[in-house]
């Protein structure tokens, strides 16, 4: 656990903060994920990577909760973790991104924002309707946290937009800015690159660079798109059928035949 | 003052207070339909169980009385002690809670993702049900409600003797104002007060509007659903609760009292299905228009008893020209 290492552009990598042991996903019949092992270190990029229905969103929903897979084991700072619900995963500072982008349509940008602290909330009730004492310290506190965030990822301009009026690619950027917000151990992002254009793919990728270098938060995302990915990340996973192919730097699982076999198609004969 | 604009006025006034009572109901829709998209058809219902539990747990009765005396051949009705009203709303209190869980538990928990319109069914059938375990419970006779805080320091009832002399020395013409409305819309004021600052500066309010928007976001912020599901069911007992003793101390506690339910759509067509103060402005416009409506215009021309269709023309208005309500969240589409 006490390894570190340090990357070539001066980032550190801590110990292991989260390990899969031998998952195993079905859904009916069908398997999902078939026995995959993998870790994710403090301070790292980690991506998961693999082509269409290759279980990359079913792992993802495993680590946050949204499934609980039938064998296998998850460890987490060191412990192994019961079986839990998405909210308690996420009060034991696991924040996510949704593929489909989950927001609060209905309320503006800091206030999407600001559910993002909920789990930083502690004062009691009396004290926070009146306003009052600790309170008032706290939400003042939480709001900083908010507007850095916000100035952060640029879109300090629409802080009171409703989030429903927004187009698609500053919808992204607020879900990563919520999930930013509880300032999480690990943030998990599905398909963050999903479904935008060329520039607004370097753009997320310049966040998802600074995310990491300025507050030194451990990063799990799933892409299909093997350039960005291969950019981004210190080490990847790569799936294909719900079972682990690849596992290594961007350089060694480019030079995996496995996984060229499974991006090109492989002749059978 | 002239006596017509003095009357005028004191109907203005009476209207008002009725529709503070309104209001009331429609807050307990809101809080529910604001957290979870339901239109909660019992709410009414939850108002007439909430004000029997409470006369029943003053007057010391024994719940469920006719049935154990069916059952097992006893004659047992009276527990013979006499529950302080502090102690009985608060014992109350609990019982909507625990109602809260049960509906949570047995009912809503199945239902999750399913569309509105079956929310809605279900809501209808809890109504019967809450309905039949009242009776059950308590039996169906009328039952007269009084809050007490100590001997002789009742909920008041009648004409504010006060104002009466007040307004008379003034303008020699005496206000009719009714002592139990003036504390009707005290309490009311303070609890919708409570309410906004609940929902708007606490973790759990927020937590609350989180859930009312997306279930999904909401557990990915850390937001357990089924705690906020239960917490609002209670916060709607607890408002069914205060609106029951307020009309049942009123009009005594009946099974009629889950019609006002009915007179709360109107209200809530009016204010908006997702706003607090839209509630509250709902309610006070629906009870000043039909009493106004029917001093000045039902009564002399339409032959009167106008209040019984007012509020529902008046809500079909707003339905053709402003379907969200004056406060309701504004419909917006992308196309």
């Amino acid at each position: 656990m006490l390894d570190q290492t340090v990357t070539a552009d001066g980032r550190t990598i801590g110990g292991v903060v989260m390990e899969m042991k031998n998952i195993t996903l079905r859904f009916g019949g069908v398997e999902a994920i078939k026995n995959i092992s993998f870790d994710i270190r403090e301070g790292e990029i980690r991506a998961i990577i693999g082509p269409n229905g290759a279980g990359k969103s079913s792992m993802l929903n495993v680590i946050s909760g949204f499934y609980i897979p039938q064998e296998g084991e998850v460890w987490y700072k060191g412990s192994r973790r019961p079986p839990m619900k998405p909210y308690q995963v996420a009060q034991q500072g696991i924040a996510r991104t949704f593929q489909n982008i989950a927001l609060f349509e209905g309320m503006s940008v800091l206030d999407n924002v600001m559910t993002g602290r909920l789990t930083h909330m502690k004062t009691g009730l009396f004290a926070q309707s009146l306003w009052k004492g600790k309170a008032e310290a706290e939400e003042i506190a939480n709001r900083e946290v908010a507007e850095k965030i916000i100035d952060f990822l640029e879109i300090q301009a629409i802080r009171k937009t409703p989030v429903a009026r927004l187009p698609y690619g500053l919808k992204k950027r607020v879900e990563l800015a919520r999930a930013l917000a509880a300032e999480p151990s690990i943030l998990l992002l599905d398909e963050p690159m999903a479904g935008m254009n060329v520039e607004e793919k370097e753009d997320m990728s310049r966040f998802v660079l600074d995310v990491n270098d300025e507050f030194g938060t451990t990063i799990a995302l799933i892409e299909h798109d093997m350039g960005v990915v291969m950019d981004l990340s210190d080490r990847v996973v790569v799936m294909d059928y719900g079972k682990k192919i690849g596992d290594g730097t961007p350089d060694e699982v480019r030079n995996n035949q496995d996984v060229i076999d499974a991006y090109l198609g492989v002749a059978h004969d | 003052m002239p006596e017509q604009l003095a009357f005028t006025i004191e109907v203005f006034l009476n209207g008002l207070m009725a529709g503070v009572l309104y209001a009331l109901v429609a807050l307990g829709f809101v809080l529910i339909y604001k957290a979870s998209g339901i239109f909660n058809y019992a709410q009414g219902v939850m108002a007439l169980f909430a004000a029997m539990t409470l006369v029943g747990i003053q007057n010391g009765q024994v719940p469920f009385s006719h049935l154990i005396n069916a059952i097992f051949g006893t004659d047992i009705h009276k527990f013979g002690w006499h529950v302080h009203s502090f102690l009985a709303i608060a014992l109350t209190v609990l019982v909507m809670i625990v109602l809260a869980i049960a509906v949570q538990r047995f009912v809503f928990r199945h239902l999750v993702g399913q569309e509105p319109i079956i929310l809605f069914m279900a809501t209808i059938g809890l109504a019967f049900f809450l309905e039949g375990v009242a009776d059950l419970m308590w039996g169906s006779e009328l039952k007269t409600l009084n809050v007490c805080a100590a001997e002789g320091a009742c909920l008041p009832q009648g004409l504010n003797l006060w104002i009466d002399e007040t307004t008379f020395n003034a303008f020699g013409y005496g206000f009719f104002i009714d002592n139990l409305d003036i504390v009707a819309s005290v309490v009311a004021a303070i609890l919708v007060i409570g309410l906004v600052m609940f929902a708007q500066y606490t973790k759990q309010g927020r937590a609350m509007r989180a859930v009312a928007d997306d279930h999904q976001a909401a557990l990915s912020v850390g937001v357990s659903l089924n705690f906020i599901w239960i917490l609002v069911w209670s916060l709607a007992g607890f408002v069914a609760l205060v609106a029951g003793i307020m009309w049942g101390a009123k009009s005594g506690v009946q099974f009629s009292l889950s019609l006002i339910a009915l007179k709360a759509l109107p209200v809530l067509m009016l204010g908006g299905f997702t706003s607090i103060p839209g509630a509250i402005v709902g309610g006070l416009i629906i009870g000043v228009g039909e009493k106004l409506f029917e001093f000045l215009i039902g009564a002399p021309f339409l032959g009167g008893a106008t209040e019984n269709w007012f509020a529902y023309m008046l809500a079909l208005l707003f339905l053709v020209f402003r379907p969200q309500g004056l406060f309701g969240e504004k419909i917006i589409e992308r196309v």
